[in-house]
């Protein structure tokens, strides 16, 4: 089918109401996820900090405030039906739109300069920014909408690692969980561990990001060996003690996700991209009726 | 542990009473800073335009909402402090800074100026802002408004807290403290996995 102009007003809005809508609600699954943490501290000042967490999401929602000042850098995945006949020039210019609405109406605060001059444009955007992902869904008449502002205390917390084929799995492993102790308390513990493994240098770390920010709390990869060793690492780094705030305690991480690509022969890389416990995401579903389902 | 309800400015002997794992809540004026003015402020030698003395700083940008003569708090949060350790030998022994509030803690720079100066880092829960915003009564004032977000932010606050203190005056980091017992445990968690 054929798309109108009112179609990418449509998206605008969408994009608008997204990014908000991820600054101020929590996704149901990590909002659960934390709840457990809660109960399940006993160190005191874990608890404590536990509690100020739970306390900050309920004033979010009563107060319709952000839960988190880093509005972050806004990063959309799009996944566009086969069904759907799109000018996708013209939709990305409808989501860069709306992100830069979203900035200045609400009003928040830009997170986003320029590389070198440092130069904000107080809405959201830059050269490159919105980061926006294109991916296509058969038979499908629909266009999906996931949007992530991306805080930037876990994601300064980033790594990616070329490994070689003769360090193995637990290479892989060893490195992770060695990089979760350097890190620490800087990327607001208890957080979400994405992981990318294998594909090219890029394509590791995109994983490591996905892992990161689109995987519902609780989701297992598709694969019972890979979700077999989330569940070691989630294991792991919880034995670590780093805790709540990296003040100590039992929850460093909320959840270890994995996602993985082919490789090259000689190649074995593992990024790492962390997620903090104010992982926020929303998500929108337009179908060719334009109808819009949120959710997260 | 014990619990203080503190008022702003503090005086050394505020602090120095103060060891980590204690609580503190805060009234008075706190200072909002951060990358972009304390770089002016050391790197490029500006004083900053307002007396620092005494004060509790709090490394933010806040989201904020221009109003007639002044700013209304949208988001009031708190960022990574590591970014700024270098910063703190000047803002305690050059501008009279008692307590640094962030979250995720500093090193040996600012363990030091701490130490010889009369100094506390206090932690704040990161990411909670809806819950800080709720403890800024207002905004008093915005300095060097060219740096936005990063300007010098001035903050009435009442009850902020508890805020834990993560560093005291005596060479204490409880940061430094989880972070050894997190590498002490690392050989075991390898072990337990098989690998060497």
């Amino acid at each position: 089918m054929t798309i109108s102009g009112q179609f990418y007003e449509l998206v605008e809005d969408v994009c608008k109401n997204l990014y908000i809508k991820a600054l101020k609600d929590l996704p149901p699954d990590v909002r659960a996820a934390l709840q457990t943490a809660y109960e399940q501290e006993t160190n005191k000042t874990a608890k404590q900090i536990m509690s100020v967490i739970m306390e900050n999401i309920n004033v979010a929602d009563k107060k319709s405030r952000l839960i988190c000042q880093d509005t972050g850098t806004p990063i959309y995945f799009v996944k566009i039906g086969s069904e759907i006949c799109l000018n996708v020039p013209r939709l990305e210019q409808a989501i860069i739109s709306g992100t830069k609405k979203a900035t200045t109406e609400h009003p928040f605060r830009s997170s986003i300069v320029s590389s070198i001059q440092r130069k904000n444009n107080q809405d959201s955007t830059g050269y490159r920014v919105p980061i926006i992902h294109f991916e296509f869904m058969q038979n499908s008449k629909d266009l999906e909408i996931l949007m992530v502002p991306k805080g930037s205390g876990s994601e300064n917390m980033s790594f990616l690692k070329m490994l070689i084929p003769a360090d193995g799995l637990n290479g892989v492993k060893k490195y992770i969980l060695e990089s979760i102790v350097e890190i620490g308390a800087n990327p607001c513990p208890p957080f979400i561990v994405g992981i990318g493994m294998g594909g090219t240098s890029d394509l590791c770390v995109t994983l490591a990001k996905k892992a990161a920010t689109t995987r519902p709390i609780g989701s297992k990869n598709p694969d019972p060996e890979i979700a077999r060793i989330e569940e070691e690492l989630l294991k792991s780094i919880n034995l670590m003690g780093i805790g709540p705030m990296g003040l100590g305690g039992s929850t460093t991480a909320l959840a270890v996700h994995i996602e993985e690509a082919a490789t090259h022969i000689t190649q074995n890389a593992v990024a790492i991209n962390i997620q903090c416990w104010a992982a926020r995401r929303a998500r929108a579903k337009i179908d060719s009726n334009q109808n819009v389902e949120y959710g997260y | 542990m014990t619990e203080y309800r503190l008022q702003t400015p503090l005086s050394e002997e505020d602090v120095r009473k103060l060891k980590i794992g204690d609580e503190v809540t805060l009234d008075g004026i706190i200072f909002g800073i951060r990358d972009a003015n304390l770089i002016r402020m050391f790197d490029k030698n500006v004083p900053p335009p307002v007396d620092l003395n005494g004060s509790a700083c709090i490394h933010t940008a806040p989201s904020v909402r221009k109003v007639e003569g002044g700013y209304e708090k949208i988001s009031v949060g708190t960022t990574t402090s590591m970014r700024m350790d270098r910063f703190t030998p000047g803002l305690m022994g050059q501008y009279g800074v008692r307590a640094i509030i962030g979250k995720a803690g500093m090193k040996e720079p600012s363990m030091e100026a701490m130490k010889k100066f009369g100094g506390v880092y206090l932690a704040i829960v990161g990411g909670a802002a809806a819950w800080e915003t709720d403890k800024i009564e207002s905004i008093e004032g915005a300095f060097w408004e060219d740096l936005m977000p990063e300007a010098i932010w001035k903050f009435r606050v009442k009850g902020l807290g508890p805020l834990i203190v993560a560093m005291d005056s005596y060479g204490n980091n409880l940061y430094l403290d989880v972070k050894k017992k997190a590498i002490e445990s690392l050989p075991k968690i390898l072990e337990k996995l098989g690998i060497s």
